[in-house]
């Protein structure tokens, strides 16, 4: 990864679990951490010892314990943290809040695969500095919805198939969410000019315009 | 990535007065100002800029747009692109500006990018983002990469034997044709600056972009009443359909009487140095008749002076196609 500042993430904890508990990635993330700790003895020390720890669950992983205090709502809560003050929102959401569902791809807002809505519009979290983001009302896939309570857009992906590997997906999405407030016009071609700012590598493009199109008429013919 | 401090500041004149003691408010600044962030931040991650402090104006008040009295429009440096490209007053007097706007970026960088901001976008010169590479305008003296190098997307008008960086902007392509003036503070003092001024020419000096001193903080800019009767039209060519930089663009503001042109004006991007204003073309289309061979006439004026690098050759009749394309689409809706 690009920035020096990640290397303080909490060790030896689960990102929350997404879609499926205790997965791959609780054991990979598991299995991360213990060779971290075997070869990286400095870096292990930067991180206070367990026992002086407070009490946390696990899906909140231990903050770094020097930067500047920010406090971050993100999926309506509250999150109060030390910041390194170059923690793009993107590493801020996914090494020190566990939430891994945006993903990094170019990290240079070329990709999309990062979009997240601040205040209700869609953003690139790669070019965003955290500590820039108090006060902001901060929504990640994960709080859009969840397995058993999909938005719309999350279940009209599935529907559609719009999707091949997945990593793109959820950046995908939060970007489909948002243009559904967004002035855009009836046609196919609408929806892939305000989409372009998100590069799907498998080609799933025509069974995203479809998942989008589709609920674009739901709400339509709702109304 | 250099760490940093932050300051967020409520009012403009603190912030302003923060970024006074800089060496300069150009490349390399070690004070800069952050608004969206979206080309600070990637050119940070690039250690292309290096500022020690970084001084937010997320939190000043200039983020409105209001209607003058004389008909004009004041926007606030910190209008969001989307915003600005959405506002009914430009949708409906400045269609220019709205397109332009709405052609840059993606949908997420629009409503990230602030009207100044985008006024201060950097080149994509490659050997400018690449800390590897000779690049005068981010080490003096180094030398020009691109020169003798992958030159295609760059300029070939208002280069120098020291850089041929393209400025990359489509927002101030629309804003220097329609004649927009920058409104800066330093301190207490304030001044404008009219958009064909503000932005200089590499000369031997490339890494100087504009007329900003240290402390200057553009709080909004300003655009004339519209022309009556006036049609107005940005054409932009590039690699792909969206998303990408313009190999050539063009602004075009007319207006016809009599089957005649009694208003022109134009400017163009992805060709220039800067957003390139053409008073050549606009002299050239002054009373003009609206035919196919007076636009090209135009276009021919525009791109008299354009010097083309080994790669980029094919941009001057690109350049020229644009315009004359531009203007007939612009007269054919007046």
């Amino acid at each position: 990864m690009s920035d020096d500042v990640n290397k303080n993430k909490g060790l030896g904890t689960d990102a929350p679990s997404g879609f499926g508990s205790s997965s791959r990635r609780a054991f990979l993330s598991r299995l991360g951490s213990v060779g971290l700790l075997a070869t990286t003895a400095p870096l292990a020390r930067a991180v206070p010892p367990a026992t002086s720890e407070p009490p946390t669950t696990p899906s909140t992983p231990t903050p770094p314990q020097t930067g500047l205090p920010v406090t971050l709502l993100i999926n309506g809560t509250e999150h109060k943290l030390q910041l390194d003050p170059r923690t793009t929102l993107l590493d801020c959401l996914r090494e020190n809040i566990g939430l891994t569902g945006t993903k990094k791809g170019c990290d240079h807002g070329q990709c999309g695969a990062c979009t997240v809505h601040i205040n209700g519009r869609r953003v690139n979290s790669c070019l965003s500095f955290a500590v820039m983001h108090e006060g902001d009302e901060i929504t990640t896939i994960e709080g859009l919805g969840q397995p058993g309570n999909l938005h719309p857009m999350q279940a009209a992906f599935v529907a559609c198939d719009g999707y091949q590997c997945g990593y793109c997906t959820s950046g995908q999405i939060m970007s489909a969410a948002a243009l559904m407030n967004e002035p855009c016009g009836p046609h196919d071609a609408d929806v892939k000019e305000l989409m372009s700012g998100n590069i799907c590598r498998c080609g799933a493009y025509s069974n995203i315009v479809a998942a989008i199109q589709s609920v674009r008429q739901k709400k339509l013919s709702a109304s | 990535m250099h760490t940093f401090e932050l300051t967020r500041p409520t009012d403009v004149t603190s912030a302003a007065t923060a970024a006074a003691s800089a060496n300069t408010a150009q490349q390399g600044a070690e004070i800069r100002f952050i608004a969206g962030g979206t080309t600070l931040i990637d050119l940070m991650k690039l250690n292309v800029e290096q500022p020690h402090t970084l001084i937010d104006l997320n939190r000043l008040p200039l983020g409105n747009v209001e209607t003058l009295p004389d008909g004009g429009l004041k926007i606030g440096a910190m209008v969001r692109n989307s915003d600005l490209a959405h506002h009914p007053a430009v949708l409906r007097d400045y269609p220019v500006l709205s397109q332009a706007l709405l052609s840059g970026a993606s949908a997420q960088l629009r409503n990230k990018a602030t009207t100044s901001g985008n006024l201060l976008q950097r080149t994509r010169c490659m050997y400018f983002r690449d800390t590897a590479m000779p690049c005068n305008k981010r080490e003096p003296g180094s030398g020009c990469g691109a020169i003798n190098g992958a030159n295609r997307m760059m300029a070939i008008l208002g280069t120098s034997e020291h850089c041929i960086a393209t400025n990359p902007s489509d927002m101030n392509v629309a804003l220097t044709a329609l004649e927009a003036t920058i409104h800066i503070q330093n301190g207490q003092a304030t001044r404008s600056v009219p958009i064909n001024e503000f932005y200089v020419l590499p000369g031997d000096a490339p890494q100087r972009e504009t007329v900003l001193e240290p402390g200057d903080l553009i709080t909004h800019v300003t655009l004339p009443a519209p022309v009556a009767n006036s049609k107005s039209l940005y054409l932009k060519l590039r690699d792909r359909a969206s998303y990408e930089f313009a190999l050539a663009s063009a602004a075009v503001i007319v207006k016809i009487e009599s089957n005649q042109l009694s208003y022109a004006r134009v400017a163009l991007g992805g060709v220039g140095t800067k957003p390139w204003r053409s008073k050549e073309a606009e002299q050239a289309l002054a009373g003009a008749t609206l035919s196919e061979s007076s636009f090209r006439n135009a276009a021919e004026a525009a791109l008299h002076g354009a010097r083309p690098q080994s790669q980029n050759g094919f941009k001057i009749e690109l350049a020229k196609r644009c315009l004359t394309h531009a203007l007939k689409l612009a007269t054919q809706t007046a």
